[in-house]
């Protein structure tokens, strides 16, 4: 980390190289010199709101995961009673499983189409900006509406989707595709891929563009083909964007809520769950609310291992 | 077929084949531009021209199955009279942007300073700091509802705006902090060095030198801000239960899309009109926030 020098001294009167005074420091606006006490000061609101708002509630947490806390009933301790149930509830091992297939196969669909999309809007065209701004619209809109507009494109009676592979002649009967878990899954997933691809375009073809120009030509002059040059030259370049997006979307699609919540709700059967609509369904629809916790703190062994490496990254760029 | 002059023949084959470089460019670019970029731009595009659409169309229409899909409908404003005559809808719009620009205001003020101290200033733990603030970024909102609601509900705020603003910066304080705090390093030190040697207080130099430098980078994590505002679910849809206090996203959920029945004329004139907010800001500041993306989230 670059910090400033520290030139401002003590002293209360200096001479500066054009023979002007400066004005001496109150005691007060001297300490706010000192690095350590302006750096703390300007850190302070933002530890004090995230220790009160979120540190609190997450050792709070904690401990209600150790409760068999019912809405409305005494708290007993029971330790770690609510893991060793979950583990004994079919649906949640469903879940675990679900979860994993959604994030998998979603993670992987955005990296290709991502880095297809980035690539083709990479080539010099006219209106180039206009279409980048265009393809960001699914990522920015509120996904609740969004995912409200593809429960409307997968209706079973007047979803637009059957209704047009029925009348091109590419299916015979309409899908129903929020019915069975695959169709269902399928649909989340393709809702999931749609809406956070443009974030993998818009963040690949940056990187594209860093890439040097002359390395293009030098393996040009190599010889080197499209496959060549991609595999050389293009990857090494974008390789430390690939894999931050890689790791943040990966936190994000396996902590996808909205989607699943509209299209789904878990359903049918709990099939579709992931572990956010799970821990949302037993605190609010059961009232286990430790339970519910015990839930969404089963991401966190991932969520560990993808912070670790990301850390280990930070530190090894830095040395 | 008898050929004659076999050599004529095939030469005037091949003119007949062969295509100019120019051709070749043209053709290299039918395949590997313009058909994969309609093909991409129609699945991104394709729901809100189906949204818009349907918003347009009657509910006689909409629910004729019968009548091909893509028939041109009539034109009907009756969808968009009704959810603004018969729902909270401006209630919601309302919230929606009152919680949105205070939760931003209070997140890119308080990342701003922590993320400059982190950035330029030496202090004890200040690497600790940094990356605490970092892992409580990468926490899901969706692990974090359930503790904060109970929480914020022992502390009497459920079902009040005030939930909303204080639990939205618990997500982006951590982002604006980490986004400013790339931005700042991006920025050369030189500047704010001279102006302290030449008798600039700390402050005065952040302030008046640095805060003016990476204003681009202030108005981008401002409007991450906002949209992560403005779009969030989890928290109002846990936190909210009274239907004039409740968000855009969570008020078109509830009141048009409630048990097996769905209003899908409203629901979609909602969407239309819940997404043109955000889709105004990024029309004419997109430019910031991929700046802003390439400049300070992903450099690091």
């Amino acid at each position: 980390m670059a910090g400033i020098a520290e030139t401002r001294t003590d002293q209360v009167l200096q001479q500066a190289p054009g023979g002007e005074y400066f004005p001496p420091l109150g005691p007060l606006a001297r300490r706010l010199e000192r690095p350590e006490v302006l750096g703390f000061l300007l850190v302070a609101p933002a530890l004090i709101l995230l220790i009160i708002l979120l540190g609190y509630p997450f050792v709070q947490a904690i401990w209600l995961t150790m409760l068999d806390k019912h809405v409305g009933s005494e708290s007993i301790f029971i330790g770690f009673g609510n893991y060793i149930e979950l583990w004994d509830d079919p649906v949640y091992r469903w879940t675990i499983m679900n979860t994993m297939i959604f994030t998998v196969i979603s993670v992987i669909a955005k990296i290709v189409l991502g880095l297809t999309g980035a690539l083709i809007l990479n080539q010099a065209f006219r209106m180039k900006n206009f279409f980048r701004g265009f393809i960001l619209l699914p990522w920015i809109i509120p996904s609740i509406l969004s995912a409200l507009v593809w429960l409307w494109m997968y209706d079973d009676t007047f979803g637009v989707i059957s209704r047009s592979l029925i009348a091109f002649g590419i299916i015979e009967e309409k899908i129903l595709w929020l019915s069975s878990w695959g169709t269902a899954l399928t649909s989340i997933i393709i809702v999931n891929v749609w809406r956070t691809t443009p974030f993998f375009i818009v963040s690949l073809l940056a990187a594209l563009q860093t890439v040097p120009k002359d390395q293009y030509e030098a393996a040009d002059m190599d010889g080197a083909g499209y496959l060549a040059q991609f595999w050389h030259v293009t990857l090494p370049n974008i390789k430390h964007v690939l894999i931050i997006i890689t790791l943040f979307g990966t936190i994000w699609t396996m902590s996808d809520f909205n989607i699943i919540f509209v299209l789904t709700q878990g359903g049918p059967a709990n099939t579709t769950h992931v572990f956010s609509t799970l821990a949302y369904q037993l605190a609010f629809g059961a009232g286990k609310l430790g339970q519910g916790i015990a839930v969404s703190f089963t991401m966190f062994p991932l969520l560990f291992a993808i912070i670790f490496f990301r850390l280990y990254r930070m530190r090894k760029e830095q040395s | 077929m008898s050929i004659s002059i076999p050599q004529a023949r095939e030469a005037a084959e091949e003119q007949k084949w062969a295509i100019s470089m120019r051709q070749r460019r043209a053709l290299h670019k039918v395949f590997f531009l313009y058909i994969p970029l309609a093909f991409f731009m129609f699945f991104a595009l394709f729901p809100f021209a189906w949204m818009a659409i349907s918003s347009f169309t009657a509910e006689e229409e909409l629910f004729d199955a019968d009548r091909l899909p893509w028939m041109i409908p009539t034109f009907t404003l009756e969808n968009y009279v009704d959810l603004l005559s018969e729902t909270e809808f401006f209630s919601w719009i309302f919230n929606s942007l009152a919680v949105g620009l205070i939760a931003t205001a209070i997140a890119v003020t308080v990342g701003a300073l922590a993320g400059y101290a982190l950035a330029r200033l030496r202090f004890k733990g200040a690497s600790m700091i940094g990356m605490g603030i970092i892992v409580t970024y990468l926490v899901p909102v969706s692990v974090l509802f359930l503790p904060l609601a109970y929480v914020f509900n022992s502390w009497g705020l459920n079902n009040t705006r005030l939930a909303l603003i204080l639990a939205y910066p618990t997500h982006l304080i951590p982002f604006c902090t980490w986004f400013m705090l790339g931005y700042f390093k991006n920025i050369p030190a030189d500047l704010e060095e001279s102006a302290i040697i030449d008798g600039c207080t700390r402050i005065q130099a952040f302030y008046k030198i640095a805060l003016p430098l990476a204003l681009p980078g202030v108005l981008a994590a401002g409007i991450f801000a906002f949209t992560f505002s403005w779009n969030e679910f989890i928290y109002a849809l846990t936190f909210i239960s009274d239907d004039t206090l409740k968000t855009v996203p969570v008020g078109v959920h509830g009141q048009l899309a409630l048990g097996d029945v769905y209003y899908w004329g409203k629901l979609m004139a909602a969407s239309l009109l819940g997404s043109l907010p955000i889709a105004i800001i990024y029309a004419f500041l997109s430019e910031y926030f991929v700046k802003g993306l390439t400049e300070g989230a992903l450099k690091q």
